[in-house]
């Protein structure tokens, strides 16, 4: 069995304790939350972390709640609680859709919001999901918090705003009144990365779409999203002509890659065909026509 | 470093390197050898054990991030001679051939049972597709896993529908 | 519970053939089996071997002096080490060479280059990174089709084979009637070309492979704990390989976690686990992890396939013809019999009734793995199904007909048993027709074809993007290997030994040489007894996998489990069941021909209530009884059964799918088997092999694939890369059967261990694209597959996507 270098293991009790240690320990350390993605690294000797910190039982982060027009969500909470969240279902279903087909139960059981963020793997579902969503990350550090713009969290591929001795303590999304959201995502077999996946959110006034929001995993868009997709969307009719043409969009501005999981060429056409199907089935949810 | 954690009701403690898995801990410390492993990439389940009651993959978990908390194993699930339930489903449906699997497939089914005591065959499966196995294409493992939703008691007992 | 025409035991099971709850169970559901990675011996250490992440080098250099330094290493094996010990190279199970760790050049990634040995797994992982190799990087050959051409890299420069026509050429093999198939393909009026892959796959058991070697210094005694489903077979090979006696030699094969073909073969691990046991004086474990098992242990299949079939226009299927070119990778490893270079490939002509055929078999060098016969392939049946069923179906399509109504009418039919294929095949029995009419009563087939007319109506009127498919197959196996006169593997003929046992008491104990990997053989072999002596199955105990305690066998794969060791347990049964007349004659002071036998019990004929149950007679025959001239007392027996032939089961099997046009994603709604293996000794553990392999084929049709890209490298080698399917990709399996006794075995019994991973993936795959209306797409039918075909640019399988 694959297994990893030795390290130094510091177990943190609190935010402060956390960023502390970091503070300590400089860029040698690496916080370690459910491992789901750092671990493997580390037995493959990829990643060589000189101190690992468990944050794991930091209290306070693992909420999920509403503050102002907002929904809060704690660093620490698992991919399993986002799946079973009936808040989080009663404002975005697209984080039911994207949890069942994050890897598995098990997995699922570990893993975490802020470390899908921070692995920022470019075929992660849940930074698409944010990123349709354009909600914001709450990074403190020993100065305080700031607050980051989903889109400009995500600075390329395993490549995010926290800077050393920072680390992401919440992420937050506006509630959307009159809104429906999905996530559609193609693999090859259930739990496997996403050979290409869409989020989508649609807020409607009338039959007119007054926002919308796209996230787009595994095709290379940046910052997860096409944001002249849903420009061409904002403030036209929700109808299946509209919907093609910022899908027409997703699939001329991605840049995906080939890989054992598709052709460039393929992963391309879901890029339009899974926008198009997220597009819709969140217009049919704003209209309360499709759970 | 030193560890203590509670595994199977006994508090264990133990002096190890920081990088242990938590799988080679109850193997190789305690002599655990039910739970298995069977990849690298937390993809096959095999050595799904509880940690505070939530079946997780013991081989992407250092054993020290188990310091502190409960952890329990396949050799847990019968008492003393006597089946569990679901062990029993697992041999009266034929749910295991080789054996390799059934440990962690067990642990993640029980983890299903005691959330939703009467699931259907679509949440079986669901719940267990991060467990793989080789030898039953699952067919009888979904109805093992039934089998125990309908004698909660073992053998002797019966759910009526 | 139990079948309810055979005596219920005390515990509830049944004394012979029935559904019976499995022995095993007991241990492993209580997290007590014993793999081979839970064997820990006092002083034991640990090995890990440091592989090449190139395909193809040249080993300038390697220095191991700071691994050596490592406080806790305490051996580091090279191949110039073993070269000391004339042990750098090994025999294969093909009259090849094998690299136990590279002397001279790596020829495929994940080879092994070099062995640490230290006082636990973390530190032998630590000390791999301290040895430093120099390569120089070689072109490598990734595409079995440029293998041959004349720029190709030789791979194997360490053979001398002046007369090959190519350095990377190992054999052109050819079987049928080659004159009279290109006589009526001529002839014909309908004839279809296709190319196919049958990819490159891997057995993939949740265990891997693994072995714990403990060489005593003083005794000079080898024992060996190894994940093998052929421990007699490995250990003759130690003696052979590393010269040590054979009778110092114990191979132990504990309980193992699924085979499916992957642990026949000895790997470079378990010879330097024993060479490192040599060296230390101390027991040696070595495990490999699972990027290990999938780079460099076994493969599967890897056959690109050119069929053709000949049939008149009103589908009357005249000849079948293929040109295969197999790639071998870097050795030529297959574990299959010797005189069948391509395995049992040859039965290609399937289940149909034409007498035209003929196939030719080019086999290449790679720089990839060795390996080629495993994945429960029935020494390549696999391959020949899979061609033939597919053939079919584009005669099918080519015809206009549906491929059911095509099938049933060139299905052999009963009456034509034993039936001598055009390849040379004898066919015990079968009845096809009643096969195959099942599994279309099972399936409702009529109201399918319906429902999938209507569904396509909906696509092309642009209602929906969803199609449906129904695929068939149909399936003959030939299994159970030898006879020996025809069979061996390295020269050892494939007949098995058994030896069967009854105490004084009536209690007994079975000795097998097959070795069970998750089949139940501790449950199956003892009701074998008890259908055949009428003692309980609860009071035989089965023992295997220890070849000190065992008698001589070649193992278990090829389905040949039942078949021939079930014949010879059957076999000393009745030897058991014949000196129990004469002790029991004795006994009653009778004649034996005047005794009649009844389950468990000799009476005598006319008088039922004079008689000796077979456990008073175990007693006598241990006691003071006088035994009749020449007959020795005890009660047991030995058997050595040599099959005069295979035996052949069949099966009919029917696989609908949704496909989702807009994506290409396939969901397998529904998979219908109908399997004829002749009697069923526990119908339970026979369902579940048959599960298992349904299983298998979605599996090898929808996502299973090791791939190569342009520098070698292998794009299959973890289980983030080799998927395996999930619960959630498999249906409710609806199974069926139907019983034609083999008439050759003693108790009927075919085999099933592969049936349906043999017969599945045509199925599925026919399934597929029947439901999109495309001639051919080659597995896995991963969703870019199918879309990609959907265009009309097909992708490559066995290459990188690019």
């Amino acid at each position: 069995m694959q297994v990893p270098e030795t390290f130094d293991y510091e177990r943190a009790t609190s935010v402060d304790d956390a960023l502390a240690l970091l503070a300590k320990h400089g860029d040698e350390a690496r916080l370690i939350a459910g491992g789901h993605s750092l671990l493997p690294m580390m037995k493959l000797r990829l990643a060589v972390p000189e101190v690992l910190i468990d944050i794991n039982d930091i209290a306070g982060l693992d909420h999920i709640r509403i503050e102002g027009d907002e929904i809060a969500i704690g660093a620490m909470v698992r991919h399993a609680a986002l799946k079973d969240s009936a808040l989080l279902f009663e404002h975005y279903q697209v984080f039911r859709d994207a949890e069942s087909v994050i890897a598995d139960p098990l997995v699922r059981n570990r893993g975490t919001i802020g470390g899908s963020f921070c692995q920022a793997d470019p075929a992660e579902d849940l930074s698409a999901v944010g990123s349709a969503l354009r909600g914001s990350c709450v990074i403190t550090s020993v100065e305080g918090t700031r607050t980051v713009p989903m889109r400009d969290f995500h600075q390329g591929p395993y490549e995010t705003a926290v800077a050393d001795g920072e680390m992401l303590t919440e992420v937050r999304f506006p509630i959307r009144p009159g809104s429906g959201s999905a996530y559609e995502k193609v693999e090859r077999r259930i739990g496997d990365w996403a050979v290409a996946a869409v989020g989508a959110f649609v807020q409607l006034d009338g039959d007119v779409v007054s926002d919308v929001g796209l996230g787009l995993s595994a095709v290379r868009a940046p910052h997860y999203t096409i944001p002249e997709a849903e420009e061409a969307l904002r403030g036209k009719p929700a109808t299946r002509e509209n919907f093609e043409v910022a899908a027409q969009l997703c699939h001329d501005l991605c840049d995906p890659t080939s890989d054992q999981r598709g052709p460039s060429d393929y992963k391309r056409h879901l890029a339009r065909e899974l926008t198009l199907r997220a597009l819709t089935r969140s217009a049919a949810r704003a209209r309360g026509e499709d759970s | 470093m030193q560890v203590t954690m509670t595994v199977n009701g006994d508090a264990v403690t133990r002096e190890i390197e920081p990088r242990m898995l938590l799988v080679h801990f109850v193997r190789d410390e305690l002599g655990l050898t039910g739970t298995h492993w069977g990849c690298d990439t937390s993809n096959c389940g095999t050595c799904t054990l509880w940690i505070d009651g939530e079946p997780v993959k013991s081989c992407t978990t250092l054993a020290v991030m188990a310091g502190g908390h409960e952890v329990r194993t396949v050799e847990d699930l019968a008492d003393g001679a006597n089946l569990s339930p679901l062990q029993q489903g697992f041999m009266e449906e034929h749910g295991l051939q080789c054996g390799f699997c059934t440990p962690g497939m067990m642990m993640t089914a029980q983890a299903l049972l005691d959330k939703q005591p009467d699931p259907d065959e679509a949440t079986i499966r669901e719940a267990i597709c991060g467990n793989l196995c080789r030898c039953t294409g699952y067919e009888n493992i979904v109805k093992a896993v039934r089998w125990a939703a309908e004698h909660p008691a073992g053998a002797d007992s019966e759910v009526s529908a | 519970m139990t079948a309810t025409d055979v005596p219920v035991s005390a515990e509830g099971n049944p004394i012979g053939f029935g559904r019976m709850l499995r022995k095993e169970d007991a241990r492993f559901l209580r997290g007590r089996g014993k793999y081979v990675d839970d064997v820990q011996l006092k002083g034991m250490l640990h090995g890990a071997i440091l592989r090449s992440p190139f395909a193809h080098a040249r080993i300038v250099s390697i220095d191991t002096s700071a691994a050596e330094a490592h406080p806790k290493v305490k051996a580091v094996v090279t191949g110039a080490v073993l070269e000391t010990l004339n042990l750098a190279w090994m025999p294969t199970l093909s009259q090849d060479t094998q690299s136990v760790l590279v002397t001279d050049k790596v020829r495929f990634q994940g080879q092994e280059v070099a062995f640490v040995v230290a006082e636990d797994h973390y530190s032998a992982r630590d000390a791999l990174d301290l040895i430093e190799v120099e390569y120089e990087q070689l072109p490598a050959v990734y595409d079995a089709k440029k293998a041959l051409d004349a720029d190709a890299p030789a791979i194997r420069d360490d053979l001398d084979r002046p007369d090959a026509p190519h350095p990377n050429h190992i054999y052109d093999w050819e079987a049928g009637n080659k004159e009279h198939t290109e006589e009526v393909f001529a002839n014909a009026e309908v004839v279809v070309t296709q190319e196919m892959l049958y990819p490159r796959v891997h057995p993939a058991p949740m265990e891997t492979c693994g072995s714990v070697a403990d060489m005593d210094p003083v005794s000079g005694k080898l024992t060996i704990w190894t994940t093998t489903q052929a421990p007699h077979a490995h250990r003759t090979l130690y003696a052979l390989v590393a010269g040590l006696p054979e009778h110092k030699i114990q191979v132990i094969s504990p309980d193992i976690g699924g085979g499916f073909g992957n642990k026949v073969g000895i790997y470079p691990g378990y010879v330097c686990s024993i060479v490192g046991s040599i060296l230390t004086g101390k027991p040696v474990k070595w495990v490999e992890d699972r990027s290990e098992n999938l780079m460099s242990t076994s493969f599967a299949r890897d056959y690109h396939m050119t069929g053709a079939i000949a049939a008149t226009r009103d589908g009357k299927i005249q000849g079948l013809k293929v040109d295969v070119l197999a790639d071998h990778g870097a050795f030529n490893g297959v574990a299959q019999p010797t005189k069948y270079p391509a395995g049992f490939f040859h039965i290609f002509t399937g289940s149909y009734d034409y007498d035209a055929a003929h196939c030719n078999v080019k086999a290449v060098y790679t720089n990839k793995a060795p390996g080629g016969v495993a994945y429960a392939c029935s020494f390549r049946v696999t391959e020949a199904v899979y061609l033939v069923e597919r053939m079919v179906d584009c005669l099918a399509q080519e015809l206009g007909m549906d491929p059911a109504e095509l099938r049933m009418k060139n299905l052999l039919q009963p009456e034509q048993f034993p039936y001598t294929t055009p390849t040379g095949w004898e066919y015990d029995s079968g009845d096809y027709p009643r096969a195959l009419n099942k599994a279309m009563e099972i399936a409702g087939y009529d109201a399918l074809r319906t429902e999938q007319a209507e569904m396509r109506r909906a696509y092309e009127a642009g209602e929906s993007q969803n199609l449906m498919g129904i695929g068939i197959s149909f399936f003959t196996e030939g299994v159970g290997a030898g006879p020996k006169k025809h069979m061996d593997i390295l020269g050892l003929g494939m007949a098995d030994g058994c030896e069967l046992r009854i105490h004084p008491t009536g209690k007994g104990v079975i000795r097998l040489s097959v070795q069970s990997q998750g089949q139940g053989h501790e449950t199956t072999f003892a009701q074998i007894v008890a259908q055949e002596l009428g003692i309980p199955p609860e009071d035989i105990d089965v023992v295997h996998g220890d070849t000190d305690n065992t008698p001589f066998g070649l193992g278990t794969y090829g389905s040949r489990s039942t078949p021939v060791s079930g014949a010879a347990a059957a076999v000393v049964s009745r030897r058991v069941r014949d000196k129990a007349r004469i002790i029991a004659a004795a006994a009653l002071e009778c004649s034996p021909d005047d005794l009649e036998w009844e389950p468990g019990r000799w009476f005598v004929k006319g008088d039922p209530d004079r008689g000796q149950t077979i456990q008073e007679i175990a007693m006598a025959a241990h006691g003071s009884l006088e035994l009749p001239e020449g007959v020795e007392g005890h009660l047991d027996a030995t058997a050595v059964y040599d099959p005069p032939e295979l035996t052949y089961p069949f099966g009919a099997y029917i696989c609908v799918t949704d496909v989702d046009a807009g994506t290409g994603q396939v969901k397998v709604r529904r998979f219908i088997a109908v399997d004829d293996c002749g009697p069923r000794i526990n119908p339970m553990i026979v369902d579940g092999q048959i599960h298992g392999g349904l299983a298998d084929g979605i599996g090898m049709a929808l996502m299973e694939l090791i791939a190569f890209d342009s520098n070698g490298t292998n794009l299959g080698g973890s289980f983030m890369d080799y998927l395996l399917p999930t619960a959630m990709e498999c249906p409710s399996y609806e199974l069926g059967e139907t019983v034609t006794p083999s008439p050759h075995h003693p108790l009927g019994v075919k085999g099933v261990g592969e049936s349906a991973t043999v017969g599945s993936p045509a199925a599925v795959v026919n399934s597929v694209l029947d439901a999109i209306q495309i001639r051919a797409a080659d597995m896995p039918l991963t969703p870019a597959v199918v879309w990609r075909a959907m265009q009309g640019s097909p992708l490559r399988n066995d290459l990188a996507i690019e």
